[in-house]
């Protein structure tokens, strides 16, 4: 209905315009052309080429390289590590998006009421994603270090910790794991967080009157009003927050560089170790492209969302 | 008191309670930080201290490390030349083609527009490894105009999404007005929309300048000269070695670098997020 009604006034204006129209398209490709050939040559022609890589047996000295078929990708699946990055990789996005959506559910909600101070509690809260991840992590490494820790520190001092419990956060396997995903929740909970605060204050509000006039309580109101209809833009965070945890290497190289024995270890992270510092260009690419299917997935659910918002 | 009041103190207590847990656990590392920052390093270093207080009195010691020892200064002022000529170029590429996209290219536009953002979303750690080899045969590894040529590469693509949506938002008969005026539709764009566009244009800019900042891959496989670094790369490389760890001079570095930007930002992160969420907000 409304593409026809678009339609018609561009009708109108094609014989308003008249003959502006041909040399407008015009320009308007001239306009687009220098972002797109940017595009192409920086982001489409790298990927191909790791694609290309991924199939071959180049190396960071080679000067020539021979197809090697699925070889990279086969060495990798039978590559205990790559195992491991590959779950790991899982785990991390899964985990840390399950509880950054609850929390940001919460604190969306509890950010929704106006109240003194808001401004600077709203900057707070925003800080862990602005700030550079690299450096955030670096705080962190602080926070959990092994002699240290304030929080080993606070718990002892508050009786949580008996005089003999002292856990090495970032030196225990399952410590380590736990650590990396409490600082994947700490770095996406704004953006999930102001995400589903627009998407909640986008609520018509007579909706809400309605519904409290019928007698809805306040957890009946959560999820058979508020939630479904939030449901798109939660989506959206959830989307972003996937691509953002399941792509990243930087928390694991700056807190444990994958260790200890590989146990935090990422496909990201592992891709790199591979493919920059031990050299193994096709190998690395190889783990590296292990990422597109899901990143393909995410897209395709965001065109989803974008369209039905067109429609709608 | 009656029950109802009763009732309303426990739910604002509550509500303050929430508020303030996850205050403190997003901004604790950054107080963290500053804390750090001021303390003796045999204060930090002495577990019977304790740690939230200041047991010696704050000292300087760790900035003066920091500025006059280190290369961080130098890594600050690469960063920030690096983020002025990518933000430059973003702007020079993503405001015609956002502009494009909103009005000139019609429906295959708004397609288009859809591809290019989710170009955004191919992230560095599939690309850095085939780039490590054309930014040496370019014959850039260590030189920050690898950075420059590879940046606008993430920023391009969401900017232009960003600022397709602010042109859009601009009354179409403005620009209508300005040309039957006799200006031609690049005219108009330069002169009518472009000045009506200053708060999107800064929102690019401030939004680029910090997708910068906070850029580690890239750098990391390119860079290997200290003096060429970032700082998101140089504080963790370079300042981390070895087992003896500076903490008060690090984290100096790193609130430094983290904090006086996400006071920016905070201004502008409204349009981020109308841009984050695809339209499905309206």
């Amino acid at each position: 209905m409304e593409a026809r009604v678009t339609a018609a006034t561009e009708g109108v204006r094609a014989r308003r315009l008249g003959h502006f129209l041909d040399s407008e398209q015009w320009l308007g490709w001239l306009m687009i052309g220098p972002a797109i050939v940017y595009i192409l040559l920086l982001v489409g022609f790298p990927f191909f080429l790791a694609l290309f890589y991924s199939v071959s047996d180049v190396t960071v000295g080679s000067t020539t390289m021979s197809f090697v078929g699925l070889e990279n990708f086969k060495r990798a699946l039978d590559d205990s590590t790559f195992q491991r990055a590959l779950w790991n990789t899982f785990i991390f996005a899964i985990v840390s998006n399950v509880i950054v959506l609850v929390l940001a559910k919460i604190l969306a909600l509890a950010l929704l009421k106006d109240f003194r101070g808001k401004w600077v509690v709203r900057l707070l809260i925003l800080l862990p994603w602005v700030a550079p991840i690299s450096l955030g992590s670096i705080g962190w490494l602080w926070i959990f270090d092994s002699i240290y820790s304030i929080v080993n520190w606070t718990f002892r001092a508050v009786g949580i910790f008996g005089p003999h419990t002292w856990p090495i956060w970032l030196g225990q396997p399952h410590l380590a794991m736990a650590s990396v995903i409490t600082v994947h929740v700490w770095r996406l909970l704004p953006l999930a967080t102001v995400i589903l605060l627009a998407g909640l204050t986008s609520i018509p509000n007579d909706i809400h009157d309605a519904a409290a006039v019928d007698g809805a309580g306040f957890w009946r109101h959560l999820f058979e009003i508020t939630i479904p209809l939030v449901m798109p833009i939660m989506l959206v965070a959830v989307l972003f927050g996937i691509v953002f945890t399941f792509t990243d290497m930087i928390v694991i190289y700056v807190m444990t560089r994958g260790g200890p024995y590989h146990t935090t270890e990422v496909l990201a992270s592992y891709a790199f170790f591979t493919g920059i510092d031990g050299g193994d260009l096709a190998q690395g690419a190889a783990i590296a492209l292990f990422l597109f299917p899901v990143l393909a997935a995410c897209a395709m659910l965001l065109l989803r969302v974008a369209r039905r918002a067109e429609v709608a | 008191m009656s029950l109802q009041r009763l009732k309303l103190w426990g739910a604002k207590g509550g509500h303050f309670g929430i508020v303030a847990a996850f205050t403190i656990f997003a901004a604790f590392p950054f107080y963290w930080m500053l804390i750090t920052t001021f303390k003796e390093t045999r204060d930090l270093l002495n577990t019977k201290n304790n740690p939230f207080l200041f047991n010696d009195p704050p000292t300087l010691e760790h900035l003066r490390i920091l500025f006059l020892e280190t290369e961080y200064g130098q890594w600050l002022w690469n960063t920030a030349w690096v983020g002025l000529l990518v933000v430059a170029i973003t702007l020079l590429l993503a405001v015609p083609a956002g502009y494009a996209l909103a009005r000139l290219t019609g429906r295959r536009g708004e397609q288009l527009g859809i591809g290019i953002f989710l170009t955004y979303l191919i992230p560095p750690t599939i690309l850095f490894i085939p780039f490590s080899r054309i930014i040496g045969t370019l014959g850039l590894q260590d030189s920050l105009w690898s950075l420059v040529l590879v940046y606008p590469s993430f920023t391009i693509p969401f900017c232009t999404w960003l600022l397709m949506g602010f042109f859009k938002a601009i009354p179409r008969d403005l620009e209508e007005a300005a040309m039957i005026d006799g200006l031609s539709r690049f005219g108009a764009f330069v002169k009518v929309v472009l000045p009506m566009s200053v708060a999107g244009l800064l929102t690019v800019v401030i939004f680029s300048f910090t997708l910068v900042m906070q850029e580690f891959v890239y750098a990391l496989t390119f860079i290997s000269a200290v003096s060429n670094f970032t700082v998101s790369v140089g504080v963790p490389t370079f300042l981390v070695r070895g087992d003896v760890y500076f903490w008060g001079s690090l984290m100096a570095a790193c609130f430094i670098a983290s904090v006086p930007i996400a006071i920016v930002y905070n201004l502008f992160v409204d349009r981020f997020i109308a841009g984050f969420t695809v339209g499905a907000v309206k």
